[in-house]
């Protein structure tokens, strides 16, 4: 029996519908057609697969999805909590799974009509006494009512803390939508952005302007998980797992962790970046590319830092350095991540990182060995590492 | 609808882009006293150039004119040409049946803009054309899916002289929620009711601090009885000693600012914007969420020194706010 999860599991296959900002059809329908293309891209039959895993806030529950697809036995399913912190979470939840037995071929899944449906931009609100909901009404009442004012809160400390301005900010907006004009699936698509676009972006939360924020939109993601081992049989080249973990940090709300002595910090992700770099026996100058969660521009700075790519208060320079383009230190969603392919929470970032494995990124690096891909900012979240077979 | 539909759908509504919803409507009477007088009198205007050829005279105008608002009026047509669409009269019938039949059955009248070019003197005819403008990309709304068309109309007199301009948007869409009719949700009482903050529900674990907000109008914060370690927001148990009684102190309100957002969109009913939204460090060493009042946007500084205020809203809901200290 494994004792960790450095090299006991591995993505086989991913599928994804297209991405758009009305799909016109169910939740089901494109959580089922991105679990099917997943089990095609792998090679495999439907009824091979046994557990599936997916969001708490996803709307199509496991034995709906394994019904439709035609899956049949099945011996393990979970859900993970924290939006998009749960991304690298199911990875995780599949890769004990498969690593203990207990499953032999996870599909991991998030579909969501977030822009035609239930839009996160919309803020919260509710009547229901939960201890969810009662966390919310320390800051509804106060106007802090969506996700950009809860960042915008600590990305404001951070950025006065360490001289941080809106022109960083944009570097990384500008990056990710330079490499999503290579995309066709992304949002941002033929839609390339200048600085004087970024600036002349409606102010949404100060220091947030419009393209601060990442994309909403209808579609789904499916990943394939199983053992390295029977990943040989399969159709892929696979992206195996040197570490994976989930992180929660003392004092962690969902998206609201003001209560830490530095809040212009992001402990949870340093958590993280310790078991992943403990785990795989890796460290920052090993990763050759990342998909760094990126649902708010400042996230990828203060991750940056947290992930040991540069040091504190240095992720400011490490930007303008055009470090997370192809060419760059660190090139960074390649795809054009949330912020311009599509937000489809997380779950499509980490489809990017396999296929930065495989080496057929839309914007592929030469020579990758080792991919971070990170879940949720400000959430409960976790990191992987991937690396090739 | 299938992706091919769909385009096939948009490729025809765009072809409504540039044309004419119809012939040039030509106002039934020419500008005329009685149109004028009934009109003043249904919106309330008393002014003498509209109403009274004596004082008219008195005036720049030196007679008597109609108000400029009036100008949609003078070509307003019957009600039979807005009687559904069984069977369209003009091409923005036909446009807006096309929408209809393809599920897009809601229309709501988005806004309007009016341009005037000068006062229109007593027997002149105005007469009108009116262009489909633009089309938008398929929005979702929260009314529900659609499209905004926008139709643009151009005002003349008898003799091609400029007399004014209009855009005027509708968005056509497809009903989402259906919302309760104001019957339904209580009659006219429930129209009447001005939106308010969103509150907060109370529970066993939260409710008795917004009711010594609102009781005593002090802030409270929670305090173990145990080991007396203060926390906030409020828990069911102690995360120092593992107690579950407790008590409260109540802040003395002076406060520093820890950080702070400016927010502009999106923009809830109930609140006002833009919102400070705000945290403090509370004297007592706990911190919390609130926003600040009365204070400009840029006398906002992170470590400025505040005080609480209970600010009650229309509706009676008493909430601990900020402001700068005096």
């Amino acid at each position: 029996m494994p004792t960790t999860l450095h090299n006991e599991a591995a993505i086989a296959g991913i599928g994804q519908t297209a991405y758009s900002k009305n799909s016109g059809v169910s939740e089901l329908q494109l959580a089922t057609e991105a679990v099917r293309a997943a089990i095609d891209d792998a090679g495999i039959h439907p009824s091979e697969v046994d557990g599936l895993v997916t969001y708490t806030m996803d709307s199509s529950d496991e034995v709906e999805v394994a019904r439709t697809v035609g899956i049949g036995d099945m011996t393990y399913w979970s859900q993970v909590n924290y939006g998009g912190g749960a991304a690298v979470g199911l990875i995780t939840h599949a890769a004990m799974a498969v690593a203990t037995g207990q499953a032999k071929n996870v599909v991991v899944y998030r579909a969501l009509n977030g822009r035609s449906g239930q839009r996160m931009g919309q803020g919260v609100s509710g009547n229901i006494i939960s201890s969810d909901l009662i966390h919310w009404s320390w800051y509804m009442p106060f106007g802090l009512l969506t996700p950009a004012s809860w960042i915008a809160l600590q990305a404001n400390l951070y950025m006065e803390k360490y001289g941080a301005t809106s022109e960083h900010l944009a570097h990384v907006a500008i990056t990710q939508r330079m490499h999503a004009q290579n995309n066709p699936n992304a949002a941002m698509y033929g839609k390339p952005m200048t600085m004087d676009d970024y600036m002349n972006s409606r102010m949404v939360c100060e220091p947030l302007r419009l393209f601060d924020c990442c994309q909403e939109d209808d579609g789904g993601v499916a990943l394939l998980i199983t053992t390295p081992e029977r990943a040989k049989d399969m159709k892929q080249k696979p992206a195996v797992m040197r570490a994976v973990t989930q992180a929660s940090f003392e004092g962690q709300e969902q998206m609201t962790s003001f209560y830490r002595d530095d809040l212009a910090a992001l402990p949870e992700m340093e958590l993280a970046a310790k078991i992943v770099y403990e785990m795989s026996g890796l460290g920052p100058k090993d990763i050759d590319a990342s998909c760094l969660y990126d649902a708010f521009t400042p996230e990828i700075l203060m991750q940056l830092e947290a992930f040991g790519f540069c040091g504190k208060g240095e992720a400011k320079d490490f930007v303008t350095a055009d470090s997370l383009t192809i060419g760059g230190a660190l090139p960074n969603n390649t795809h054009g991540g949330l912020l311009s392919e599509a937000y489809m929470h997380g779950v499509n970032n980490i489809a990017e990182g396999v296929r930065l494995i495989r080496g057929e990124s839309c914007n592929q690096p030469e020579n990758v060995e080792h991919v971070l891909v990170t879940s949720g900012v400000g959430v409960p979240t976790g990191a992987v590492i991937f690396g090739q077979a | 609808m299938s992706d091919e539909k769909k385009q096939a759908l948009e490729a025809e509504i765009r072809s409504y882009v540039g044309k004419p919803i119809g012939p040039e409507v030509i106002g039934r009477d020419p500008v005329n006293e009685p149109m004028i007088r009934q009109w003043c009198d249904a919106m309330g205007e008393s002014h003498p150039a509209y109403l009274d050829v004596d004082g008219a005279k008195g005036t720049v105008h030196g007679e008597i004119v109609a108000p400029p608002t009036m100008l949609q009026a003078w070509v307003m047509e019957g009600w039979d040409m807005h009687e559904g669409y069984d069977e369209p009269k003009n091409e923005q019938h036909r446009l807006h049946k096309l929408l209809a039949d393809n599920g897009y059955t809601g229309v709501l009248g988005t806004n309007t803009e009016e341009n005037y070019t000068r006062y229109l003197k007593l027997g002149e005819t105005v007469k009108a054309l009116t262009v489909i403008d633009e089309i938008s990309e398929e929005k979702a709304t929260g009314a529900g899916i659609g499209y905004f068309i926008t139709t643009k109309t151009a005002f003349e007199n008898q003799d091609g002289e400029e007399l004014g301009s209009m855009s005027f948007r509708v968005l056509r869409f497809k009903p989402a929620n259906p919302q309760p009719t104001a019957s339904a949700a209580g009659g006219e009482e429930a129209v009447a009711q001005k939106p308010s903050r969103i509150k907060p529900p109370m529970g066993h674990d939260n409710g008795w601090w917004w009711e010594r907000v609102a009781d005593d109008g002090v802030i409270p914060i929670q305090r173990c009885t145990s080991c007396e370690k203060l926390r906030h927001p409020p828990r069911p148990m102690c995360d120092g000693c593992g107690h579950q009684g407790f008590d409260s102190i109540d802040a003395s309100g002076k406060a520093t600012l820890t950080t702070y957002t400016v927010v502009h969109y999106p923009q809830f009913p109930g609140y006002e914007y833009p919102i400070i939204s705000i945290i403090v460090d509370l004297e007592e060493g706990e911190r919390m969420a609130s926003s600040l009042i009365d204070c400009e946007r840029e006398d906002v500084k992170i470590g400025m020194a505040l005080e609480a205020v209970i600010h009650e809203d229309d509706d009676g809901f008493k909430i601990p706010l900020f402001k700068p200290a005096s």
